[in-house]
């Protein structure tokens, strides 16, 4: 039996106005994303791999194609109907954390558990991540990797059907962006959470079920992994 | 324990860093509230005290003079249709012998019931007691004059009634609605320590007067529904063959015209001004806080892509607005409350109204607070809307670098000649105009206010200057308790000390037009006068012309005539002729109403050879004394007014009450700069910490970046005073037509000075909010920022 599809999006296309310049972003993209697994999106800079995923977590909405959460059309969807999708169904990792700065990581994981339906504790999720113990820092009296988990206890504090994490290592050092990806591949594991990351970093391929490649705003091509890299033996 | 919500202590946790910020937008609107509070709350009180007083007292709502009648018209007058109640009296202007003044004084004797009180116009005794039935020399006399000369009680008083010397003894000081404004004859302003009124029981003050059994004064009360013109016409009717002056209603008796014009300017003050900061806070709210709100782009971006919907978005950041509004509110309630009872204490020494008391008004409270919640939501939600709509991918992403072009600078070929940070901060402007000209607007706003504020004294200096010293140039004012012959001119210029004598006649008199008409008395002058000139406010003196009547402005609007345009004037006293005269010119003057007439020409009118009322004196200046006491030997003479003396005092009492206004003014004015001006640097350097603090790391001392932040303030704030200039004049414009009453017109000058001293209190308010912010400049962490927003 072939795996469930989470997230279908078809024809994707996104066109954005940056000052006096058009950039075509996106296109003609066709992506699924299978319950349970772990892709990694691939692609250098400009590939258009974080305009994928944001159209694809609710956080952008695509200039043409369409997008289907399950059986929900959410091509058309209002922006109410695109914070309930994000609200109920998605977590987000970000590359540089985005966390409230006058909260402390109890509070920014409390800020989503306050409003998910069927959310773990705040402690629970920090504890999952490693950060137990620092339940009461502000963003700023944490290194940038705890940052990180913490943006990571936060996304997976509502138990989310599907987590996206845009470049989550690409403001770590090497050592602790490993220790964020070893956070996150264990999340996916434990909980089954349909997971996607990006990544410009060709290493970090390995850890997936897919690798999906990226370039110029379309797919070069998809890689399935047969067996996901253990964490140790991936380095950059 | 509440348990709070992660955003709500997210809202804490940035209100309470913003604090400054939010504090000095809270300020803006506890001035605006403070405002409206003490100077509406102010005229409440007054018109609510004013209310009670004339009922408490019985204000009679019509009045007459005439020469005499018997007390047995007195029932003919009772059943006037309309008429509630009747009190006839004796009143006497006569001079006062009060050895402690060089000139003489003058006071209005009126008289009382012996027993029980006037049904119309009462008096309340402040001090002492009512006059005894049959005690003869006992006298109650005006609060005022009783204060001014320090008085006490039991204290004898040498009046000259009807040409005989009387002591009297002061048994009581009293107020009364219908003299609440005290003014000698032929003078403009009260002068309590010479002038005063004097209540003595009508069994003693009639026979010294010879009016046993008659009386000069009518006052009546009106019933409910009553036609007060239906009444005038019949009370003028019957009076007539007495001598009557001519009846008038409140709107004509002086203690309730200028009461009444001093509320209406006050109502015009305390809805103009509060509405100017009403105004100006909204705007200021919509604006700051759009900004502030806008530097939050990024937040909003966060938590709309973790689930939170735009409304709860919306409202976490309209906190800022509420807190900010909220507090300046209670501040504005405080404030309200300690200037309001400031305000209504210093009216109360001007007013004497009994029951004056500040209460605050709370409904006064939520309109301001309101007002100002409704700026600051419209302002904030402009801004959370537009970052909502947004989509968080974008919200969250550093805004596309902005589109720069090259700028006037370049365009002028200039820019060789002008260093990059200069050309970095006209930029800046350039790339941002709509936002740079309303900061402007704002700044600008504050000057206004100080215009408006600071240029009450010019219009006061100038119409001061022109009355003093261009009109009424006479060293003495003296007038006659009745009309003298003309030959008085060589028996006041025998004199010691008296160098030039102009002698004036004065008379009663009604000027009609059409269906409209006015009681006014008619000032004849010599043609070829010298001392008493009629001067317009642009300064220009206008010779007095052979014939016509000279009528100020305010006189002529309300007879609806303009010149060339031929009036009816009835004189009030005398045969009571009825001539037609032109008016042959129209002034605009500052003081008073009056109309004009040469002296021959008013013979006409009076069917008399030359009279006097009185005479306008130069002196030597050294021998003023003697002058002094001759005049207050002669019996003939009512008053000596010294236009000095007038000035003075006018001046004085001016002076206390401005201050405290321009002190009000200047303190809010600044509230409003430095909110402008301290909140406009510290979103710019938000916005533009990063571009900063690369320039620090590329070497750029502190002082130059600073130069570079706080140059572009230093733009806004210098358009800004011109604009101010303007505004403010235009404001004062408005201010001006909403003051200007019968007692005066503030002319429309605004001075050098003035504008010096906005532009100073501006560039101090500038300075300061720089400063605030440099501190914040120096201790910016570069690594932190540059970090930020990779």
């Amino acid at each position: 039996m072939s795996p469930e599809v989470v997230v279908r999006a078809r024809n994707l296309s996104k066109v954005y106005e940056m000052g006096e310049v058009e950039v075509r972003a996106l296109r003609d993209v066709d992506l699924d994303l299978y319950s349970g697994e772990l892709a990694v999106l691939l692609g250098a800079s400009g590939s258009g791999k974080s305009t994928l995923l944001n159209i694809v977590g609710g956080l952008d909405r695509p200039t043409s194609g369409t997008l289907h959460y399950h059986d929900r059309d959410l091509s058309e969807a209002d922006d109410e109907e695109l914070t309930m999708y994000r609200r109920r169904h998605v977590g987000f990792v970000f590359q540089l954390y985005n966390l409230i700065p006058s909260l402390t990581a109890r509070e920014n994981v409390s800020l989503v558990s306050e409003i998910a339906s069927n959310p773990m504790t705040p402690e629970e999720a920090l504890t999952l991540v490693g950060l137990g113990d620092r339940l009461d820092h502000f963003p700023a009296q944490l290194s940038g990797g705890e940052q990180q988990r913490v943006a990571i206890a936060r996304a997976v504090t509502k138990q989310p059907d599907v987590l996206l994490c845009d470049e989550p290592t690409g403001a770590l050092d090497a050592e602790t962006g490993k220790l964020v990806l070893g956070v996150i591949d264990q999340v996916n594991r434990e909980t089954g959470t349909t997971t996607a990351i990006i990544t410009h970093n060709v290493a970090i391929g390995g850890l997936g079920d897919r690798v999906i490649r990226m370039s110029s705003g379309e797919i070069a091509d998809i890689t399935i992994n047969e067996k996901r890299a253990d964490l140790a033996g991936i380095s950059w | 324990m509440i348990r709070l919500r992660a955003l709500d202590r997210k809202m804490l946790r940035e209100l309470w860093r913003l604090r400054g910020q939010l504090l000095s937008i809270g300020l803006v609107v506890a001035t605006a509230v403070t405002t409206l509070v003490t100077m509406r709350g102010t005229y409440e009180a007054l018109v609510r005290a004013r209310g009670e007083y004339y009922r408490d007292y019985r204000l009679a709502d019509v009045w007459s003079s005439l020469e005499r009648a018997p007390n047995s018209l007195e029932s003919r007058l009772e059943n006037i249709a309309g008429v509630a109640d009747v009190e006839t009296r004796v009143t006497w202007y006569a001079t006062l012998d009060l050895p402690w003044l060089e000139a003489p004084g003058q006071g209005l004797f009126v008289s009382v019931p012996e027993s029980g009180r006037a049904e119309v116009d009462d008096i309340m005794v402040r001090i002492g007691r009512y006059v005894r039935p049959g005690r003869a020399n006992e006298v109650m006399v005006s609060e005022a004059f009783f204060l001014a000369n320090g008085l006490v009680l039991g204290d004898t008083i040498r009046a000259v009634l009807n040409g005989v010397r009387r002591d009297m003894e002061v048994v009581g000081a009293a107020i009364s609605p219908t003299h609440s404004y005290s003014v000698p004859p032929g003078a403009l302003y009260p002068d309590d320590e010479r002038y005063g009124l004097f209540w003595m029981s009508e069994a003693v003050l009639g026979p010294n007067l010879d009016m046993e059994d008659g009386f000069n004064e009518v006052a009546v009360t009106l019933a409910p529904g009553a036609n007060e013109v239906a009444v005038i016409r019949e009370l003028d009717r019957i009076l007539d063959p007495y001598g009557g002056l001519g009846a008038y209603g409140r709107e004509d008796q002086l203690s309730y015209k200028i009461l009444n014009d001093e509320l209406e300017s006050n109502r015009t003050m305390g809805t103009a001004f509060p509405m100017v900061f009403l105004g100006v806070a909204a705007f200021l709210l919509n604006l700051v806080l759009g900004r502030l709100i806008s530097t939050q782009r990024t937040e909003i971006g966060s938590l709309k892509a973790i689930g939170y919907t735009n409304r709860e978005v919306g409202l976490h950041f309209l906190s800022y607005s509420v807190a900010a509004v909220g507090l300046g509110t209670l501040l504005g309630a405080l404030g309200g409350v300690w200037a309001g009872d400031a305000m209504v204490g210093q009216y109360e020494e001007y007013f004497k109204l009994p029951t004056l008391q500040y209460r605050l008004s709370w409904s006064l409270v939520l309109i301001g607070g309101g007002i100002s919640l409704l700026a600051a939501v419209l302002g904030g939600s402009g801004a959370v809307r537009r970052a909502t709509r947004l989509a968080p991918a974008e919200a969250m992403r550093p805004e596309p670098p902005a589109r720069f072009a090259p700028g006037i600078v370049e365009r002028a070929g200039v820019g060789e000649v002008v260093s990059t940070g200069t050309r970095l901060i006209l930029r800046n402007l350039e790339r941002r105009p709509v936002r740079a000209a309303l900061s402007s607007l704002g700044v600008a706003f504050s000057v206004a206010i100080l215009v408006i504020g600071m240029f009450m004294f010019d219009g006061i200096d100038l119409m001061m200057d022109l009355q003093f010293r261009v009109a009424q140039r006479e060293d003495l004012t003296v007038a006659f308790n009745r009309e003298l012959g003309i030959d008085v001119r060589h028996e006041l210029a025998r004199v010691p000390g008296v160098t030039s004598v102009e002698p004036f006649v004065m008379i009663p008199a009604r000027l009609r037009s059409g269906h409209r008409e006015r009681e006014i008395p008619i000032t004849g002058l010599e043609v070829d006068g010298r001392l008493r000139r009629i001067v317009s406010e642009d300064g220009r003196v206008h010779p007095l012309p052979m014939s016509g009547l000279v009528l100020s402005r305010m006189l002529a609007d309300r007879l609806d005539v303009s010149r060339g345009d031929t009036v009816t004037v009835v004189a009030l006293t005398g045969l009571r002729q009825t001539e037609l005269y032109p008016v042959t010119d129209i002034v605009d003057d500052l003081l008073g109403v009056a109309a004009y007439l040469n002296v021959n020409e008013l013979r006409r009118l009076t069917r008399e050879g030359l009279r006097a009322s009185g005479a306008f004196l130069l002196t030597d200046g050294v021998r003023d004394e003697d002058v002094n006491a001759e005049l207050k030997r002669a019996p003939a003479v009512a008053s000596v007014v010294s236009p000095a003396t007038m000035l003075e005092s006018f001046q004085d009492q001016l002076d206390d009450s401005l201050l405290i206004a321009v002190f009000f003014i200047v303190g809010f004015a600044s509230v409003i700069s430095v909110a402008v001006i301290y909140n406009g640097t510290r979103i710019a350097l938000s916005e533009r910490g990063r571009e900063l603090a690369s320039l620090r790391v590329l070497g750029f001392t502190r002082r130059e970046v600073a130069t570079l932040l706080f140059g572009e303030q230093a733009v806004i704030t210098i358009f800004a005073i011109p604009i101010g200039w303007g505004i403010g004049y235009g404001l004062a414009y408005l201010v001006v037509q909403a003051l200007a009453s019968e007692t005066y017109r503030i002319p429309l000058v605004v001075s050098m000075q003035t504008y010096t001293w906005t532009t100073a209190i501006t560039l101090v308010a500038a300075a300061a909010s720089a400063a605030l912010v440099r501190r914040r400049l120096d201790r910016m962490d570069l690594i932190a920022v540059l970090k930020t927003r990779e």
